[in-house]
């Protein structure tokens, strides 16, 4: 059932993101003021904008759960906050490489999408620990959606409360996404998202796929018990 | 809906009256926070954006505690069954516990405010008045809104106490950035809103949407 | 902000490059481990329908 689609869409992610590590090596001009080091929001942002827009996504299913109680329902908004805790970390290292390379320091407050995403990031580590302290699965499943949907609303206030904080006390050094980007490194910037955006989708389809196996296969051995 | 959650609220304010458990251990724990940050950051006195910063976290330190104990008395009766069991309407058991958080929070600002105005706030609380009040209602609005959310969801795992903290505090991040801020003028040697617009609607937002949103999905916790 | 020179900016461009791709392949062994289970157990499963 999850698996319809998968082989062209990992071949779709393979080739787009192949690309684009070309385009940010071999066509993109370098930044006048970072140099190099700015090939590295190539791979940062994409992330972090994926990453939100997956816990976004795991609300939307959540809400989807809890209105038809169908776990399928459950299992996509886990699956999604799984890969975008995962995609979290990413954003976290790449986002502490650009600023040891530019600052000198492995953290800086100054960037307020980076620290916003570490308030997002911490919230949402403490979905695992919630959903797996609660053994019904029924109820495990309901409040994990509660919780996804309480997260995914957080998120867009966080990110404004944190950038309306920022803007005070340090101006915002970066115009980091697309806004001003000239033509050749917006290209770059749109496959890199891209590539970034299938790679989640074939990813969470993957593991959907090894999910629902997993739980077919435990339902056959539990009738293969019953039956023997 | 407004009957049942009247009911629920009574019952859990004449428990606390009785019991004197939640309030006092938040007022004493906000106090002792206060000598902690005294020696913590070797001030005797503080204003501006520290003064801020120590009050808020404080307070907010001091919730978590409150929001911890919010489902308390259900539980270690066996309660929650039979709340569970009565056809309570979800909504009035989520205004209930909110408005009850709400009325607890104020009671240990009663003291923990003035409290802070003694022990480490130097220019004096009276610059702050009455700005202080509204950004005091607004934060605990959405404390309490947010608290019980928390507290429901965790009311029913193993490891609750451990749970409350690191959810409830993430999600309070904007409320924190909106009430220090917004405090940070007002704690100064000459006093004087600055901003407060800005930061009292930020509050203003996250309260609308965490109540709305709380109501909307209370009825899918603590059902059976 | 400085721009560095490209080897000393190089190694932090690549470091990062590094992370996203070792995030993947991480992730995919997990899967392909979570895969390898379900093969072993639908194996044991025909095995015992087998032996009936």
């Amino acid at each position: 059932m999850y698996s319809k689609g998968l082989a062209p869409l990992a071949a779709a992610t393979a080739v787009t993101i192949t690309t684009a590590f070309a385009l940010v090596f071999f066509y993109a001009p370098n930044d006048a003021d970072q140099g190099f080091i700015q090939k590295i929001f190539y791979v940062h942002v994409p992330m972090a904008i994926v990453a939100l827009c997956g816990f976004v996504a795991g609300g939307v299913f959540a809400i989807k759960h809890l209105r038809s109680g169908d776990s399928s329902w459950d299992m996509r908004s886990y699956v999604a906050i799984h890969l975008s805790v995962i995609l979290g970390v990413g954003v976290l290292a790449t986002g502490a490489i650009w600023a040891k390379a530019s600052w000198g320091h492995w953290w800086v407050w100054d960037e307020p999408v980076l620290v916003s995403f570490l308030v997002v990031f911490l919230l949402y580590c403490v979905y695992y620990p919630l959903r797996f302290s609660i053994e019904d699965p029924g109820r495990q499943a309901r409040y994990s959606s509660v919780f996804a949907i309480a997260a995914g609303a957080f998120v867009p206030l966080n990110f404004t409360a944190v950038r309306m904080a920022e803007s005070f006390t340090h101006p915002r050094v970066l115009s980091q996404t697309g806004g001003d980007l000239p033509g050749d490194m917006r290209l770059t910037f749109l496959v890199s998202l891209l590539g970034m955006a299938l790679l989640f989708v074939t990813l969470w389809k993957l593991e959907l796929t090894a999910k629902h196996a997993s739980m077919q296969l435990k339902k056959l051995r539990n009738r293969a018990r019953v039956a023997a | 809906m407004i009957a049942a959650a009247r009911t629920i609220l009574r019952k859990d304010l004449l428990i606390e009256l009785r019991t004197k458990e939640s309030v006092p251990a938040m007022v004493l724990f906000s106090i002792t926070v206060y000598v902690l940050f005294h020696f913590g950051l070797d001030r005797d006195s503080l204003d501006g954006e520290l003064a801020s910063g120590v009050l808020w976290v404080t307070l907010l330190l001091a919730a978590v505690i409150g929001v911890s104990r919010l489902f308390a008395a259900e539980r270690e009766q066996g309660g929650i069954d039979g709340l569970l069991l009565s056809p309570v309407d979800r909504t009035a058991l989520f205004v209930a516990k909110a408005v009850a958080l709400f009325l607890f929070l104020t009671a240990v600002e009663l003291v923990a405010v003035p409290a802070f105005g003694l022990l480490l706030l130097g220019p004096g609380l009276g610059g702050a008045f009455p700005e202080l009040l509204a950004v005091l209602a607004l934060g605990n609005l959405g404390v309490a809104a947010v608290g019980a959310l928390v507290s429901a969801l965790a009311a029913e795992t193993r490891a609750h106490e451990l749970i409350v903290p690191i959810l409830l505090l993430p999600l309070l991040v904007p409320v924190l950035i909106a009430c220090a801020q917004a405090t940070e003028p007002l704690f100064r040697q000459q006093a004087g809103p600055e901003d407060l617009a800005r930061w009292l609607g930020l509050l203003t937002l996250y309260d609308v949407v965490f109540v709305l949103l709380s109501v909307a999905v209370f009825d899918f916790l603590l059902e059976d | 902000m400085p721009a560095l020179p490209l080897d000393e900016a190089g190694k932090y461009v690549a470091g990062a490059y590094v992370v996203f791709v070792a995030l993947i392949l991480v992730y995919v062994a997990i899967i392909g481990t979570k895969i390898a289970r379900i093969e072993r157990e639908i194996s044991a499963i025909v095995a015992a329908e087998e032996d009936e």
